[in-house]
Formats: C-alpha cells, structure tokens, sequence
C-alpha cells in the first residue's frame, strides 16, 4: 500500500455556497484532509448595524435563498423578544405552517436534486429527466406542492413578503388552506414512492459511524421546529437565550470558515440531530418511514442525515395537517388589508432560535430606544456542522484509504452533501492562509 | 445545436438560481430549448464551453473579477440575475461604513485576514447584455427573458416606475397607509408583487432609468416625511446605483 492520491474537489457541487475537500494521501497514509469555505463573506452583521427594527427581517431574509424563511422567522423572533411583542395563536400556527413549507421545500430538493443523483450513479437530476421520468416527476410535483404552501403562507416561495414583526401583512383564507390539506393529504402516496425508492437505494449510503454530540430545539409538546429550549444530547436542556455557551464559534488556522464547539471537539445540527433529540415526538406516519429504515436513536452516522430529512418531510406533511384542522376548528380570525400591528418601541435585545432545513439558527440582535440596531449576530446553522463535517472526513478516510481515487472522492463528497452545507449562510466566514 | 447555457455565483445567497430550480415542470421544457452544461447548485459536470452565462451575485472581492472576465470571454451573451448582480443589491449596504470597521465589527480581531471591498453590481466589472432584475427574480420574468435572448431580440425592461402597476392593482398607497416606500422611483415589472402582499416597495429592482426625485421630494413632504426617512429606504438596494450617480 504505496500509493499516493491527491482528492482536490474544488468548488464541490450540488451544496449551495461553495466548499473545498482538499486532501493528500501519501505511501498510504494521509498527510492532509480539509475541509475549507472560499465564499465571499457578506458581513450581514454589520450591515444591520444602524438600521431599524422594521427592516431586519427583510435584510436578513437575505443571508439565504434556500432558507429565506426560516432566516426572516429567527429575525422575527429576535425583534420580537428584545421589543416585547406577543403573536396571536393563531399567527403562531400559520408562522409554524410557513416552516414547513420551508423544510419541505428545502429537503425534496436535496434530496431529489442533490442526493439521488449520488444514489443513481449520474452527475445531476438532468440526465435522470430521461431515464427515470416518472421519479423526477414525483419529485418535482412534491416540491411544487411545497412551493404552493410557501405562496400561500409567505406571498412568495423565496424572501417571504407577509411575515412582519408581530405578525402577517396578510393571511390566506380558510378556503386556500383546505385546499392546501387536500394537496398535502392527496401527496402522500407521492412520498411514500419516494420513500420506496430510497428504501431501494438506501444500501449505496456507506455504514459509518462516528460518536458526536447532536444539538436541536426540543419542546415537550411537539416536535420543536419554530420554537422550544436548546437540548444536547451531551448535555441536557436549557433555554435559548444561553445559546453562546452551545455555539461557542472558533477560528481553527487550517481552515477558511468559523467553526463552533460545545463540549467536545464538535457538534452536528441538522435532521438527524432533532430526530435523535425529538424522536418520541414525530408524527405517527414519521415514525413509520424511520422504521423502514431501522433509524432509531442515537444514530451516529451521518450520512443517515439524508434519510431523517426524508422522515422530517413526513412529519411536516402530517403536521401541517394537523396545523389546518387546528385553524379550522378554532375559525379563522380575519385581519385587516395591509396589517401592521402597531409597536411600542423601546431599547432591548433579543434572542430568536429557529429549527431551519440544515439545523439550529439564532439570530441575536440589541436595539436602542429608537428601535434601531446596535448590534447583531447569527449564527447559522452550517457554521456549526463544519467542525463534524472536518471530523468524519478524517474518521471515515482511513476506512476508505485503498478504495480507487474516484471512489474516496465521491464518498467524502457525498458525507459533504449528507449535511446539506448551505455555505453562502456563512454570515461570516474567515479567509486564512493555508500553511 | 441547442444553445449552451450556464449559471455562475458570486456574492448572494442562491435564491434566484432556486427559481430557476423552482421552475419544475416549466424546467423540463426549458431543457427541451437549451443546453445546461454549469449549474453548480444542481449539477456535477462543469464546461467551459457555453453561449449564455447566467450570472448571480455581487462583485465584492478583486480576487472574483478575473473569473467574471474568463466568463465575459467564454460566452456570447451575460445576463446580470437578481439584485445583488443587476444593481449591487443589498451586498452594498456595506458600502455606506468604513469598510475597516465592518469587518472588525464581524471578525473582530482577525479582521486584517481576509479580502472584500465595496460590493457592486456585475456591469462595473465586464459588460452585461441582459438584466433579470428582482430579489428575487421571478420566474416567469426569467423565462421571458431566456426566451428574447433565444430568438435573438433584446429582452423588454420596464422604464417605469412600480408605482404605475402598484395603481393599477388598485392598491392603497402606503403613504395613505402611514408607511414610506420606495415605489416612486423603483424600476417596475415585478406587478407590485410586495405591496399587493400587503407591505412596502423595498426597491429590489433598483432606480429607474431618470427617476423623478422632484416629484418624489413632494410625496415625501406632502406625506411630512423628512429626506433622512427617504435616505435610510434608498439604502437598502440602491447603494451601488447612487454611489456611481
């Protein structure tokens, strides 16, 4: 075992943002492995400084296309807690109906466009257009229902327009949102087709796994999305607003992007990291799919995160259900045209922590009396799986060190996608020199 | 031959490369049109070959303009997608503080290691033939515009402002509603999409080719609005746009 390989994906593809695997193996043993970020930095936290409440979540909104409202959502919550303004329940449920849509929109997509390609031995979903139509058809009518739901909730599918500090500017009727449960009831044979067929391809996901720590939202009544207390699977529960002794952001010299750590070397957000916190608390069809799959928790291995994003569609699905026939029998409030709750404004900060597609966001923002912003920061999701994306390289090269070069390079491409890194996220990312 | 075609991205967040993605049904026909040999957010394969390059994102490193000028080289036709690309977008509120100070503001201490200067729009870099203007685009907006370039004419730009579709959906004028907003003097084309939903014109689309300050300095008075309420909107998209005026 003399041989010497270089693995350099530059710019990997089918994640959102941009990333490198640099690694050099050589007589056999590996002498670099890196995991490193060459996005643009965007610096949104000081682009909020000095503007108004009522601005940040439309400027936030911005940090991501593909998690736009789960970023305008934590925006709201944090604008919200440092002002002292409360949300009706009924917007609560519609707010949480919009995450869904979110989570559903974000997972079909990795999944059928960035995942089964791996899974299907092509470069992309294009060639699969014509091999496997009637898949990618599925595929696609799932995502539009789910783009439906975002229209319907949020006035358009990317940039949410309606989600305003202390509620909506304008909710759907009773009438859009039964239709959207027939939609979502009538998609179930759909999903469970997909399932099926990453039931039939679920063998080509390596069997790897590493020990880490999952940190989620948990809340005791529901599978936490849009609200609910930190919980390590380390350490216990604890509120939101201590979410600087989780996130605990580092730079580390061999690598481009900030990092964060709790209590061991590194921690994974994400699917997986809820459904090995929360999974007495997915919905029963839920539990049926991560049956199929024998996904129990803990689950250490990573790539697994792909199928948990499958059973988190279910459970947003049956959710959501549940969510409609909530408003239905409570009636639903109608609000005036162009709502725009009045606010009292006054200095304070404010911590919003949101469940989004690839993990656990805060936002974290100080206002002075005039509702202007003095200081913001976010922390993203991505930013925290790095550190454990750098960890399993390292852990699963060595299993896969006599494998042909193509085949180590699409496996750590694939452990790369499993975590659906959404990179230009990365509100801050630090370009360092590498040595 | 179908036409080549290839997406690209610099600083923004994906979201006009998702409505594309976003297209669905109407993407399957699309690829019965044209060829998409780069699309880095949905595919493996990478060629340098190709005839239109859709490129998304703002120019805010030197170290990105030579690739944007190996793209200028490898294709026939640029097309500028969504704010931060057509007009600097909200990447260039940045541009309004001491760039020092912003990035120490997030990197603290480490702020001398990495490389960023003011955000602009793509055409202060090479020149663009097409503008699919929007944060984000719409993609219908993006289909008409795909669909000029094929049939070789140059893709139709709305040089009004939002206001005349915003009267035309009959909506409440948010001055009437106690808001400000930046319609009287944003590019249309997008129907007034944010206020029909209920809120204010942010100004995505960015200034309209001869905006009409005067008339909108009289709203704003008339409305007891102060120039400094009109600044602070104008900032949030129309940076680079005012910077270069």
């Amino acid at each position: 075992m003399n041989e010497s390989k270089d693995v350099e994906v530059h710019h990997i593809t089918r994640v959102e943002g941009h990333g490198n695997i640099n690694v050099s193996i050589r007589n056999g043993a590996v002498e670099k492995c890196e995991w490193s970020i060459p996005e643009a930095p965007r610096f949104f936290e000081a682009m909020v400084v000095g503007r108004s409440w009522n601005e940040m979540h439309h400027i936030t909104s911005r940090i991501c296309g593909i998690c736009s409202i789960g970023h305008t959502l934590a925006s709201l919550k944090a604008t919200e807690s440092a002002l002292g303004i409360t949300v009706s329940e009924q917007d609560l449920k519609l707010r949480k109906l919009a995450l869904h849509a979110e989570n559903l929109q974000s997972h079909i997509l990795h999944l059928g466009f960035l995942v089964l390609p791996d899974l299907m031995n092509v470069g992309s979903v294009i060639p699969l257009a014509t091999t496997n139509l009637a898949e990618v058809k599925i595929v696609l009518q799932l995502h539009r229902i789910a783009n439906e739901m975002s229209n319907l909730l949020c006035g358009r599918t990317t940039h949410p327009q309606r989600l305003i500090p202390g509620g909506f500017s304008k909710i759907p009727s009773m009438k859009e949102l039964t239709a959207l449960r027939k939609k979502l009831q009538d998609s179930i044979p759909s999903i469970q087709a997909v399932a099926e067929l990453f039931k039939s391809l679920a063998g080509k996901l390596p069997n790897f796994k590493r020990e880490t720590e999952f940190i989620s939202l948990t809340d005791p009544s529901e599978y936490a999305l849009y609200d609910g207390k930190i919980a390590s699977s380390d350490t216990g529960v604890a509120p939101a607003r201590e979410y600087l002794a989780y996130a605990n952001e580092y730079i580390v010299p061999q690598s481009t992007a900030k990092w964060a750590k709790h209590t061991r070397e590194s921690y994974m957000v994400g699917a997986l990291a809820r459904l090995n916190n929360n999974y007495k608390r997915l919905s029963p069809m839920a539990l049926q799919v991560a049956d199929i799959f024998n996904l129990l928790p803990m689950c250490y291995n990573p790539f697994m995160n792909n199928i948990a994003q499958l059973v988190e569609v279910v459970n947003s699905v049956e959710d959501s259900i549940r969510l409609i026939n909530e408003l239905e029998a409570a009636g639903l409030k109608s609000q005036p045209d162009y709502n725009n709750p009045e606010i009292k404004i006054k200095a304070g900060s404010g911590v919003g922590a949101v469940e989004v597609p690839r993990g656990l966001l805060f936002h974290d923002y100080t206002y002075n009396d005039k509702g202007v912003c003095t200081k913001a920061n976010c922390i993203i999701p991505t930013n925290q799986n790095h550190g454990n994306i750098q960890l399993d390289m390292k852990a699963i090269l060595p299993q896969i060190i006599d494998k042909p070069q193509k085949e180590i390079e699409l496996t750590l491409e694939m452990l790369v996608r499993a975590y659906d890194p959404c990179i230009s996220c990365s509100t801050h990312v630090v370009k360092v020199n590498i040595i | 031959m179908k036409p080549k075609i290839a997406f690209f991205d610099f600083a923004g967040c994906e979201g006009d490369q998702l409505q594309v993605a976003n297209l669905e049904e109407d993407l399957l026909a699309l690829l019965g049109q044209v060829q998409v040999v780069s699309f880095r957010e949905i595919m493996k394969e990478h060629s340098e070959n190709y005839d239109i390059a859709f490129i998304e994102g703002s120019c805010t490193r030197l170290q990105d303009e030579d690739r944007l000028k190996q793209i200028r080289k490898n294709a026939k036709l640029v097309v500028a997608i969504g704010s931060c690309a057509t007009i600097g977008g909200i990447n260039s509120l940045k541009n309004y503080t001491d760039l020092d100070k912003v990035k120490k503001i997030v990197y603290g201490e480490k702020a001398g290691l990495f490389d960023s200067y003011a955000a602009r729009a793509i055409d202060a870099v090479i020149p663009v033939d097409a503008y699919v203007h929007g944060c984000p685009i719409d993609k219908d907006d993006f289909l008409q515009v795909v669909k000029s370039l094929l049939m070789g004419k140059k893709p139709d730009t709305p040089t009004y402002p939002v206001c005349v579709e915003c009267k035309k959906n009959e909506n409440v004028c948010a001055f009437e509603r106690g808001q400000y907003c930046v319609g009287t003097v944003t590019r249309a084309g997008c129907n007034s999409c944010c206020v029909n939903e209920g809120t204010i014109c942010w100004g995505c689309r960015g200034l309209v080719d001869n905006p009409n300050e005067n008339s909108h300095k009289e709203v704003l008075i008339k409305y007891g609005l102060t120039v400094d309420d009109a600044i602070g909107k104008f900032r949030l998209y129309f940076g680079w746009q005012e910077a270069k005026r």
